[in-house]
């Protein structure tokens, strides 16, 4: 984008809420719009806010951070992808992460080792209860089917935009339909179809996905991602992929046509501590009768005792299954889709 | 008959500027391996902060680096901090840390004895009776990274008797990460060769490297270091207003 053009509506005062579409730009809009060389009806709600942001520096763009995932259990690893995400999109000047989300898979995911949704949210409640912005929502585990990670986005966002009082934009659901092919840009425009944006409003946050580097990569594993979903999380949502060593994520997106288009939307951090808590790791410590103390917090160690939740018997839960994203599309996909 | 185990206490030396999940994590995965052996029974776990006096940039006062040692071992049964080493006017080597322990508890070990002499009728206590209850003395050891095998080499680091007087009346439990390989530090040492079965090394396979220099930065710049030090060690460093560019610059 020329970006220095369009910058300059931050010097215009708005007073009144204005409407966007083209046909009623009166005056120096029509300029601006020019300016911007747009063809469609609508203008890149980014843009407008970036002006914004300049003349008015605490309008930061609001943003959820969504983290799906088995939990099984949840860790202090886990815990730390919300906090190094949210010091990374504040230092970046542009975001204000409001809320943190953590989804994890229902049982019809049929991973192995994967045990009782309950015990896992309850887990995952625990150790949230000293955060005062991350939650976990139990809506994806209480579905009888697998869920695929981009309807949870949406159902998530559709949340988000219908309770956003001072919201008046009547359509926050993403342009892609499933099924459609259509040329994919570069920053996928959101539709503004009802004309109230004043500047009390900062609009539907943001939900983008967080999650570790590994799930990047997991891309590129054939059956377990639809390329159709995967282009509508990094286009419509974005990622925020918390990385040990750069370069693989870095390359993998080099890699990638799809995510290079949207590389803009996908955030690389770079967690500073070599932080290796995977819960395969813990669950194999716990069947050992070793101390998991300070690597989860204490609360769901202490729960995970009572209730005596991982064992030999619990790990080998689903063993010789195939886990549900893999017989979902094996079944119809056998064409190759490159990422 | 079962061969009971041997009682042994964990000692750890350090700056603790500031005590870190990973500090207490070594004590957990030191105790493990040690019940495993099915030698040992860990007893305790001590933490002992350098006293101020050793002048390494950016520590802060041992007052705050005990408290918020003793916050952050609330929920631990077995393991404590002693601020006897802090206390000491001039640095202490390890050394001597390690003797001042290990008399302290010999002390209340007779004190125990003697309580129980007390209790025991005339006729039953002869002295071999007496001896098969005596609890026996604990041994110490001492708990660090393996890292610190390595700077046994460094010249004029260490004193050697004193090295020595470690390994051999003592003992170190030294954790390492998966990967690394401390037993070539041993063997490129005669005195560690020697003593090796005294030298019991733990490997740490759930990496968890939280560097409390990272801590202390990331602190001075406002970032968060939730679930990497618990939440009360947290409150406190900001209720203090603890670490800041000025404490990192030091004096």
């Amino acid at each position: 984008m020329e970006g220095g053009s369009c910058l300059t509506m931050h010097s215009i005062t708005i007073q009144q809420p204005w409407t966007f579409t083209r046909k009623k730009i009166v005056g120096t809009f029509t300029q601006q719009l020019e300016v911007f060389g747009c063809d469609s009806e609508v203008l890149h709600l980014d843009l407008w806010l970036q002006g914004n942001h300049m003349e008015n520096p605490d309008n930061k763009r609001e943003v959820v951070l969504l983290a799906c995932g088995s939990f099984n259990p949840i860790t202090n690893m886990h815990l730390r992808l919300f906090e190094l995400a949210k010091d990374y999109l504040h230092e970046t000047g542009k975001y204000k992460v409001i809320k943190g989300i953590i989804s994890p898979v229902g049982d019809a995911y049929k991973k192995k080792s994967l045990i009782s949704a309950n015990h896992r949210v309850t887990m995952a409640q625990l150790a949230t209860e000293s955060s005062d912005w991350v939650e976990v929502d139990d809506w994806e585990s209480s579905q009888n089917e697998w869920l695929e990670t981009l309807k949870v986005l949406r159902y998530h966002h559709q949340k988000l935009a219908s309770s956003n009082p001072d919201n008046s934009l009547q359509s926050a659901v993403p342009l892609i339909k499933p099924g459609r092919k259509r040329k994919q840009e570069a920053n996928r425009y959101i539709p503004v179809k009802k004309n109230q944006l004043s500047p009390e409003t900062k609009g539907v946050p943001q939900l983008k996905l967080l999650c570790g580097a590994d799930i990047l990569e997991s891309f590129g594993i054939p059956n377990l991602w639809k390329l159709e979903d995967i282009t509508e999380i990094v286009a419509n949502h974005g990622l925020v992929c918390i990385t040990r060593a750069g370069n693989n994520a870095q390359k993998f997106i080099y890699e990638s046509d799809t995510l290079w288009q949207h590389k803009n939307n996908i955030h690389l951090v770079e967690e500073w501590i070599t932080n290796d808590i995977s819960s395969t790791k813990i669950r194999r410590a716990l069947r050992r009768g070793q101390s998991v103390r300070y690597l989860v917090p204490d609360a769901v160690r202490a729960y995970i005792e009572k209730h005596n939740l991982y064992s030999p018997e619990s790990e080998d839960r689903n063993a010789g299954v195939i886990l549900a994203p893999l017989q979902k599309y094996a079944r119809g996909c056998k064409q190759e889709q490159t990422l | 008959m079962m061969k009971s185990r041997l009682p042994l206490v964990l000692l750890a030396c350090g700056s603790f500027n500031p005590i870190t999940n990973m500090h207490m994590r070594l004590f957990e995965l030191a105790r493990d391996h040690l019940h495993q052996t099915g030698r040992y029974q860990v007893i305790e776990g001590i933490i002992s902060p350098v006293s101020d006096n050793y002048g390494k940039r950016g520590l802060v006062s041992a007052r705050h680096r005990i408290a918020m040692a003793q916050l952050a071992l609330e929920t631990s049964d077995w393991i404590r901090v002693d601020p006897w080493e802090s206390e000491q006017e001039k640095w202490t080597e390890t050394v001597k840390v390690l003797r001042h322990h290990y008399n302290e508890s010999l002390r209340s070990l007779q004190f125990r004895k003697e309580l129980m002499r007390k209790n025991w009728p005339i006729e039953r206590a002869t002295e071999d009776f007496l001896s098969s209850l005596d609890p026996v003395s604990p041994e110490l050891k001492l708990l660090c990274g393996a890292d610190i095998l390595k700077t046994f080499s460094t010249p004029n680091l260490w004193k050697e008797e004193h090295i020595k007087e470690i390994v051999e009346k003592f003992g170190l439990v030294c954790i390492s990460r998966a990967g690394s390989d401390p037993v070539q530090y041993i063997s490129e040492s005669e005195l560690l060769t020697r003593f090796q079965h005294n030298i019991h090394l733990v490997t740490e396979w759930i990496q968890n490297e939280i560097s409390a220099t990272h801590i202390r930065h990331a602190l001075c710049k406002g970032l968060s270091v939730k679930y990497l030090i618990p939440d009360s060690v947290i409150s406190y460093i900001k209720h203090y207003n603890i670490y800041t560019e000025e404490s990192e610059r030091g004096k």
